[in-house]
This record gives structure tokens, sequence and C-alpha cells, in this order.
């Protein structure tokens, strides 16, 4: 029986496939590093992957040549009260969906300082329209979100573009919770205090 | 069966097996045909079983940090610290900075919090578990469905409701191509991309007028996923 030859190689060819499932693992997970995976080179004793830039140099693309840009200050040192880039109706929106996910937590949606966090006791922040903030040029929100203030956290996850926008927003917000009705064109002041109105602010 | 034999110009035969053997060898013939496809559903099982994929299989965490409470609890959106993944490949789990923009402040005595605050001390990475995770030889990358209108919520599922993260789906490729084929079965308007909520009304619809929208292409070539 076993000198059937295609009987033999067939039973050959299954074997030899049936071996081949061991092949999986090594090219599942292959000898490269993913963002997040653990190194295990001696030298990086902290096991990262993603390596934290060697103090005194630069990477690529992050050098922050345009002071006004990257930290809102205007060349004489003081907070700018000019924008880097030019204010348009899209950075505005921007800087809307920004706030809502970025700052909204703690400041509120409309900036009153009561977040869903705060509700939970984390410190009040103070409202955005208290008079020292409203007359705070943008500048200044984009120096507190790069690098903190008192108890509130720096926020470098947002982009530097982002900051701006985010400041523009919290400006035009400003105006807005202060508005006199009257200025508002007609055709709009129904929506305007629809989406004033507490209930009709998604939480 | 019979054999034959050739002696010398005389011819034998000889019943070498009983008549009862014919209904065995087709029995074994069938038994031989049910074991081989038994062991190909057992194997088709194995391979989608959880064992095999991780699907559902919840990974304990340094950290038992909860999605629902975070989430549909708190309302933060899933940028406040996925904050790459509408710009990169990977969507990346949160320094611990970001955990300690609230925990600086909120819950700063909680025993479950003590390894964010030492990492946050010594500057050690929490060891977070991997929940999903493909195979090398496979390229995935969030932004380019974050930005062409799938939601979280079509890979990853309910995450609003999840006390402790896991893997919603098989992630396998007959998953990724059953989209593939027909991405208008589920993609959404980008603003509810991140919304755990969002149903269609009439995805029908809808979905072939965001495909037009969006220049969404039913993209199934090996070489968009093996590259
Ligand atoms: C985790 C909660 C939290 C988040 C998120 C947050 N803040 Fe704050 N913010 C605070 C707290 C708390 C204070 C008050 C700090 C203090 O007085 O010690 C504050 C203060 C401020 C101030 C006022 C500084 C002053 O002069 O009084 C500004 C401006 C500000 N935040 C902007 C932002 C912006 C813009 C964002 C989003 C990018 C943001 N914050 C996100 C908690 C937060
Ligand atoms: C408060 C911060 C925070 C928010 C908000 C958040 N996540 Fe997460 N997410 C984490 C952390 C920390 C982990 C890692 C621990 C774990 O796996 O549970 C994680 C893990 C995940 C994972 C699994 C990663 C893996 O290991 O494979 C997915 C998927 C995920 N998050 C999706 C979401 C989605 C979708 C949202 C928005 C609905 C969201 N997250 C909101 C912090 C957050
Ligand atoms: C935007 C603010 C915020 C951020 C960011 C945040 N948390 Fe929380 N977290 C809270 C609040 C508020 C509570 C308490 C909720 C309550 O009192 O209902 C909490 C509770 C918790 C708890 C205990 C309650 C539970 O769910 O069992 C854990 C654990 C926790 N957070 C882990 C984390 C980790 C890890 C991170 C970083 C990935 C993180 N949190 C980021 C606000 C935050
Ligand atoms: C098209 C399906 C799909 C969508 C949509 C999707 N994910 Fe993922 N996600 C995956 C897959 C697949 C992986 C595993 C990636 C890997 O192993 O390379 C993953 C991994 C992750 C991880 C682990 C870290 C990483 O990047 O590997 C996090 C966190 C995450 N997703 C969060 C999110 C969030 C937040 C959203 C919504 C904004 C989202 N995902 C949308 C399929 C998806
Ligand atoms: C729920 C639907 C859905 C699922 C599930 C899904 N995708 Fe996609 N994928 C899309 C859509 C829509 C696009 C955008 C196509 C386009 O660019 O027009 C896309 C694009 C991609 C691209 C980028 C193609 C390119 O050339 O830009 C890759 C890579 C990809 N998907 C891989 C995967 C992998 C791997 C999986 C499974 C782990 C997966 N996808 C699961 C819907 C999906
Ligand atoms: C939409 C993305 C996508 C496309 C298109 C795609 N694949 Fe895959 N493929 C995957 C993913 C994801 C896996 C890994 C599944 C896992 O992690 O188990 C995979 C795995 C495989 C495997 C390993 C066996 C397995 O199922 O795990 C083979 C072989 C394969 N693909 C061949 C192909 C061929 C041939 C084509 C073209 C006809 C193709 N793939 C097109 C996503 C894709």
């Amino acid at each position: 029986m076993f000198t059937n030859r295609p009987f033999l190689s067939a039973a050959c060819a299954l074997t030899l496939l049936a071996a081949l499932c061991g092949c999986d693992q090594k090219m599942r997970y292959q000898p490269r590093y993913q963002p997040s995976d653990q190194s295990d080179f001696a030298a990086f004793e902290d096991h990262r992957t993603g390596r934290p830039t060697i103090e005194g140099t630069v990477a690529r693309g992050q050098l922050y040549a345009d002071t006004l840009l990257h930290t809102g200050k205007a060349p004489d040192g003081s907070d700018s009260s000019e924008y880097p880039f030019s204010i348009t109706r899209e950075v505005l929106e921007r800087g809307q969906q920004r706030f809502n996910i970025s700052c909204s937590p703690c400041h509120g949606r409309t900036g009153d300082g009561n977040g869903m966090i705060v509700q939970r006791g984390m410190v009040q922040p103070p409202s955005y329209h208290d008079d020292r903030l409203t007359t705070a040029p943008p500048g200044y929100i984009v120096n507190v979100i790069g690098n903190g203030f008192g108890r509130m956290f720096k926020q470098p996850q947002v982009t530097v573009r982002d900051r701006w926008a985010i400041a523009a927003y919290i400006k035009a917000l400003q105006i807005s919770q202060n508005a006199d009705p009257a200025e508002v064109p007609p055709e709009v002041r129904d929506q305007a205090t629809a989406a004033t109105r507490p209930e009709a602010v998604k939480p | 069966m019979a054999v034959h034999f050739e002696d010398g110009g005389k011819r034998f035969v000889t019943q070498l097996f009983s008549k009862s053997a014919n209904s065995l060898a087709r029995m074994s013939i069938i038994i031989g045909v049910f074991t081989l496809a038994g062991a190909g559903a057992v194997g088709a099982l194995f391979y989608r079983s959880p064992y095999y994929t991780n699907q559902n299989v919840v990974r304990s965490q340094p950290v038992p940090f909860s999605h629902e409470h975070h989430v549909a609890g708190l309302g933060i959106d899933c940028r406040f610290c996925h904050f790459n993944v509408e710009t990169s490949a990977y969507a990346g789990i949160p320094p611990t900075h970001v955990c300690m923009t609230c925990h600086s402040q909120v819950w700063t005595e909680a025993g479950v919090l003590e390894p964010v605050r030492e990492s946050y001390r010594t500057g050690e990475s929490i060891e977070w578990q991997k929940v999903h995770r493909l195979a090398d030889y496979a390229y995935f990358n969030h932004s380019a469905h974050i930005n062409k209108g799938v939601g979280c919520a079509s890979c990853h599922g309910q995450v609003d409701d999840m006390r402790l993260m896991f893997q919603n789906e098989t992630l396998q490729m007959s998953w990724c191509l059953e989209c593939h084929r027909e991405p208008e079965r589920f993609v959404r308007p980008k603003d509810e991309v991140f919304n755990m909520a969002w149903t269609a009304v009439d995805q029908k619809a809808l979905g072939a007028q965001l495909v037009e929208e969006y220049d969404i292409q039913s993209k199934v070539t090996c070489t968009t996923c093996h590259r």
C-alpha cells in the first residue's frame, strides 16, 4: 500500500502544509518596533522606542524660530494682541471644535469655568468673562495653553496653530457672552438665544 | 475483492476479504471524509475563536482605566486623550501628563491611581497592555479612516460602555474586507466620527451621498493593506 506513489506524495505535501502553520508567529510579530512598543535595547533605560530629543538638539521640523507663533509673545516680550495668521470663519470653527475637546471639560462650553470636571472636584478656573480675562490679549491665552497657569497643566498636545485658533474663539466667546441683543441681526436673533440656553448646550 | 494469480497457465481466484469488507471500505471512506471536514471546521472555528483572535478578551491593566466612566460619565472627547488619531496612522495611548491634567486635582488620594502618580514622579511610562494588535504584515492607518467618515464605533464598538477595554471585532482580513467592499454601508458624516451614540436614519441614502461627497473608494487590492 505504501508503495502507492501519489498517496505518499500527497501525505508528504499535507504534512509539510500542516507544518507551515508553525511559521505564522514570526511573520505576525516581526523584529521591528511599532510606536509604544517596548525596546529591549540596554542603553534605553526607560525602554521607550519613541526616543525623547536629546538635550541641546533640535529635531527636524521642530525649530521654533517663529516666536510669535510658538509663544504668543510680541517682539517686545509682551503678550501679543496680533495674530500670526488671519482669522477666518474656518479658523474660528476649528477653534470652537478644539476648545470643546480640550478646554470645555474644565472651563465649560461657554467659558464660565463650570465644566464637568469642576463639578467632580477640579479647582474652579476663573470665568473667561471676568474683566481681567476679557481684556487679556490672545497671546496671553496661547501662552497659558503652552505653559500652563497655576494649577492648570500645560496642554502641549494642542498644536500651535490650534492654540491661536482657540484663543481667537475664546475672544469671540467673550464678545458673544457680553453682547447687546440689539446688535444681533434680527434674522439670527432667535437662533442666538436658543444656542445660549443651557439645556440646548450639549454636555 | 479478489486477487488474481497467474501460475503456469492455470488461473486461481481466491477470496481474500469477506463480503462485509465492502461496506467497511465504504464506511471508512465516509468516516474519513467526515473527519477531514470536521477537522477543517474545528480549525476554522479555532481561527475565528477569541482564543486566536483575542476578540472580547479583557486584559488586566496597571490602572483599571474605565472608558465608560471618562467618556459616557464625564463626556470627554476621544481626542482629549487620543490626540493623534486624526493626523497619524496610530491613535496612540495618552502619556501620563494627560491623566495628570485632571488627576493632579481629582481623586488625588485614590490608590488605583498610584501607578499614574508614580509614573509622573519618576518619568517611567505606565505599562499599558496592548489590546488591539494587527499582524505586522498588515498595514493600518487611523487618519485614512477618520478623514473619510468611518466612526470609531464602527471598528471599536461601544467604547462608552466599556469598563475595561476589549477588542470588539476579530480584526481579521475578512472583517476589513467586509467594509472595504461596500464602504457605503458604514460611513457617516465626519462630524459624527467621535460620537458613540450616532445611528443613521437612512444609511442607504446617506452612504451613497457621503461616498460621493468624500470621494470614498472601495479599496480591495492586496497592496492597500500589504505593502
Ligand atoms: C483639567 C482642567 C483644565 C483644562 C482641560 C483646561 N484648563 Fe484652563 N484652567 C484650569 C484651572 C484650574 C485654571 C485656574 C488655575 C489657577 O488659578 O491656579 C485655569 C486657568 C486658565 C486661564 C486663566 C489664567 C488666568 O490668568 O487666570 C486660561 C486663559 C485658561 N485656563 C485657558 C485654557 C485653555 C485655552 C484650555 C484648552 C486648551 C484650558 N485652559 C484647559 C483648568 C483647566
Ligand atoms: C481620559 C482619557 C481617554 C479618553 C477620553 C479616551 N481614551 Fe481610549 N484609552 C485611554 C487609555 C489610558 C487607554 C489604554 C488603557 C486601556 O487599554 O484601557 C485607552 C485605550 C483605548 C483603546 C485600546 C488601545 C489598545 O491597547 O489597543 C481604544 C480602541 C480606545 N482607547 C478608544 C477610545 C475611543 C473610541 C474614545 C472616545 C470615545 C476614547 N478611547 C477616549 C484613554 C482615553
Ligand atoms: C478631563 C479630566 C480627566 C482626565 C484627563 C483623566 N481623568 Fe480619570 N477621572 C476623572 C474624574 C473627574 C474622575 C472621578 C469621577 C467621579 O468622581 O465620578 C476620574 C476617575 C478615574 C479613576 C477612578 C474611577 C474609576 O473609573 O474607577 C481612574 C482609575 C482614572 N480616573 C484613571 C485615569 C487615567 C489612567 C487617566 C489618563 C489616561 C485619566 N483618568 C484621565 C477625570 C479625568
Ligand atoms: C477602520 C477601523 C478603525 C477605526 C474607524 C478606528 N480604529 Fe482604532 N484601531 C483599529 C485597528 C485595526 C487597530 C490596531 C492597529 C494595529 O495594531 O496596528 C486600532 C488601534 C487603536 C488604538 C491602539 C493604539 C494604536 O494606534 O495602535 C487606539 C487607542 C485606537 N485604535 C483608538 C481609536 C479611536 C479613538 C478611534 C476614533 C477616532 C479609532 N480608533 C477608530 C481600527 C480602527
Ligand atoms: C467600517 C469600514 C472599514 C473597516 C472595518 C476597515 N476600513 Fe480601511 N478604509 C475604509 C474607508 C472608507 C477607507 C477610505 C478609502 C478611500 O481612501 O477612499 C479606508 C482606507 C484604508 C486604507 C488607506 C488606503 C489608502 O491607500 O489610503 C488602509 C491601509 C486601510 N483602510 C486598511 C484597513 C485595514 C487593515 C482594516 C482592517 C483591520 C480596515 N481598513 C478596516 C473603511 C474601512
Ligand atoms: C483591507 C485590508 C486588506 C486587504 C485589501 C487585503 N488584506 Fe490580507 N490581511 C489583512 C489583515 C488585517 C490581515 C491580518 C489579520 C490578522 O491580524 O490576523 C491579513 C492577512 C493576510 C494573510 C495571512 C492569513 C490570514 O488570514 O491571517 C494573507 C495570506 C493575506 N492577507 C493575503 C491577502 C491577499 C492575497 C490580498 C489581495 C487579494 C489581501 N490579503 C488583501 C488585510 C487586508
